[in-house]
């Protein structure tokens, strides 16, 4: 980019950015040294809000740790509910009945668009522009009012158990529901009107920011990053798990590696999400939400587990090792964005701050999921 | 297809174990059980076929609390290849389990994990090959004590910068 921004000969200076800082979307800091306006080298330092959630999973029965997975990703509280779900019920051997799988995904699907809702308006915010920040958070509204039906909770959700989920849609929920995906439709257009041709946002993220494929591969970054880098890699897709494959939708895939490149993957996959959803419930079949035999008391046979779901922000992977007890000997969560964050440093050598501040937020970083 | 491909690089190595495992019981396809000198060829292989590292991590095996044998035949039903798994649990142990995931068409997850011993936890890093190993090093580091020789900064990632203990250790205790 700008070649005597890295010349070791330049003066150059540190400047902190964050922990506190309304760009950082949380606590993280990064450790900027700067040549002028441009970036020299930036180091994330991470582990403000750093819970050590692994150590409580071993302190706990396998059941009591399913609050914990909704505190990891705030946004996107569902997708962490269902891996864990996934990986429990692959170590004891519980199957899932098929209403409840056809629920777990209209609801994780919800939150995916939830969680992209925020994203959008957050990140807009960044850049500058606060009234789309307000549409968002107003569809994001509804969908937090209906996941609050069925859940109990609008945020850190706690909605599936070992062998299904807790609590059964009604007919509201799904007229709801209806109602919402058409609703949204109609707002899409807005989106793409008020900000996606907006000239200046274009400006601030078109070639701004490139990551490329093999960066991604370095790094094991998944989810919206790899596919704004153009790989068509979605843990729905290969590596199917519940009733996705039952299911009828696109990975939008975008080869420009920039900025734009992951704010159009996101957009396009609100309108997959929603997809889904209508499919979901028009297949929903009868029955119960619970598995019957589902066992109260969890004791996995010796060995080690791992699954993986397409969180919102990528793959959200997790092992569990048992000891054939009925708490976890090991649990190790696998963040997207710890990955995802970890290309910073490089991805941004030789940029302006503020162009960085962009690359920053089409990341879609969730502080609380990263320190675990 | 993958998996055959990768398990002749891997002969070459002449791993400790190396099983097809059981995907829909088990969450991986492949487990490859290498000394603890060999994890960077391991990497060097899964990047030459395009892998990705999904993460690294740590189990330790306190004598007492560790199970027997990790794997019984429980679900060995492919080959087997050259000698027995080396779980004979006679010293402390501790484990470094690294996850890959190739992002191709293919799904052919892989588990590459050593063993090495509890009381002196060190094994070179592979952060030279993979640069996203570099944090996750630097957590297993903060959270096991293992020191993963030649990387470039082990200082701690998510605990705090004067943090002197390892809380998942099995014997420490809040």
């Amino acid at each position: 980019m700008n070649d005597l921004a890295c010349s070791p000969n330049q003066e150059t200076f540190v400047i902190n950015l964050g922990p506190q800082h309304p760009a950082t979307h949380g606590v993280l800091r990064v450790k900027l040294t700067m040549d002028g306006e441009y970036i020299v080298h930036a180091e994330p330092v991470l582990g403000y809000i750093h819970r050590m959630h692994e150590k409580m999973g071993e302190n706990r029965t396998w059941a009591q740790f399913m609050p914990n997975t909704g505190r990891l990703d705030y946004l996107g509280a569902l997708s962490y509910n269902h891996g864990y779900a996934l990986v429990v019920e692959r170590a004891a051997g519980i199957e899932v009945p098929e209403r409840a799988e056809y629920i777990r995904v209209i609801t994780v699907e919800l939150n995916r668009i939830a969680s992209h809702l925020l994203w959008y308006g957050a990140f807009v915010l960044d850049l500058g522009g606060f009234t789309p920040l307000l549409y968002a958070f107003d569809d994001r509204e509804h969908i937090l009012d209906l996941l609050e039906s069925v859940t109990g909770s609008r945020l850190t959700f706690c909605y599936f158990r070992f062998g299904g989920v807790y609590n059964d849609i009604d007919d509201n929920f799904i007229t709801g529901t209806r109602a919402f995906i058409k609703r949204l439709r109609s707002r899409l257009p807005d989106y793409h009107n008020l900000v996606t041709k907006n000239v200046i946002l274009i400006n601030r993220l078109k070639d701004v920011g490139m990551i490329s494929a093999e960066m991604c591969r370095r790094y094991g970054a998944t989810g919206p990053v790899l596919r704004g880098s153009g790989v068509c890699y979605d843990v729905r897709k290969n590596e199917p798990y519940s009733v996705y494959p039952e299911l009828n939708f696109d990975i939008p895939v975008y080869g420009e590696c920039d900025s734009m490149a992951r704010y159009m993957v996101r957009m396009d996959e609100i309108e997959q999400s929603l997809r889904i959803i209508e499919q979901g419930l028009d297949k929903l079949p009868e029955g119960p939400v619970m598995a019957e035999k589902a066992p109260k008391i969890i004791k996995p046979p010796v060995g080690d587990y791992y699954a993986a779901v397409e969180a919102a922000r990528g793959t959200f992977g997790i092992r569990v090792v048992s000891d054939g007890t009925n708490t976890p000997y090991r649990l190790k969560l696998r963040s997207p964005t710890f990955s995802n964050l970890s290309l910073y440093g490089e991805a941004c050598q030789g940029m302006l701050l503020a162009d960085a501040l962009a690359l920053m937020g089409s990341l879609d970083l969730v502080i609380p999921e990263i320190d675990r | 297809m993958l998996c055959d491909a990768l398990k002749n690089d891997f002969l070459a190595l002449a791993p400790l174990a190396m099983v097809d495992t059981d995907y829909r019981a088990k969450g991986y396809h492949l487990d490859i059980n290498l000394a603890s000198s060999q994890v960077v060829q391991a990497a060097t292989i899964m990047a030459g076929r395009g892998y990705t590292l999904e993460a690294v991590t740590g189990v330790d095996w306190l004598s007492s609390a560790a199970p027997k044998p990790a794997k019984k035949p429980a679900v060995a039903e492919g080959e087997e290849v050259p000698a027995e798994p080396p779980v004979a649990a006679v010293e402390e142990q501790m484990e470094v389990v690294y996850d890959y995931i190739h992002t191709g068409k293919e799904l052919c997850r892989v588990v590459v994990r050593c063993r090495i011993p509890r009381a002196n936890p060190e094994l070179p890093t592979i952060s030279e090959v993979f640069a996203g190993a570099n944090w996750h090093e630097r957590e297993t580091h903060d959270f096991f004590g293992i020191r993963f020789l030649g990387h470039p900064d082990l200082s701690p990632l998510l605990l705090p910068e004067d943090a002197d203990f390892h809380p998942l250790l099995k014997d420490f205790k809040v």
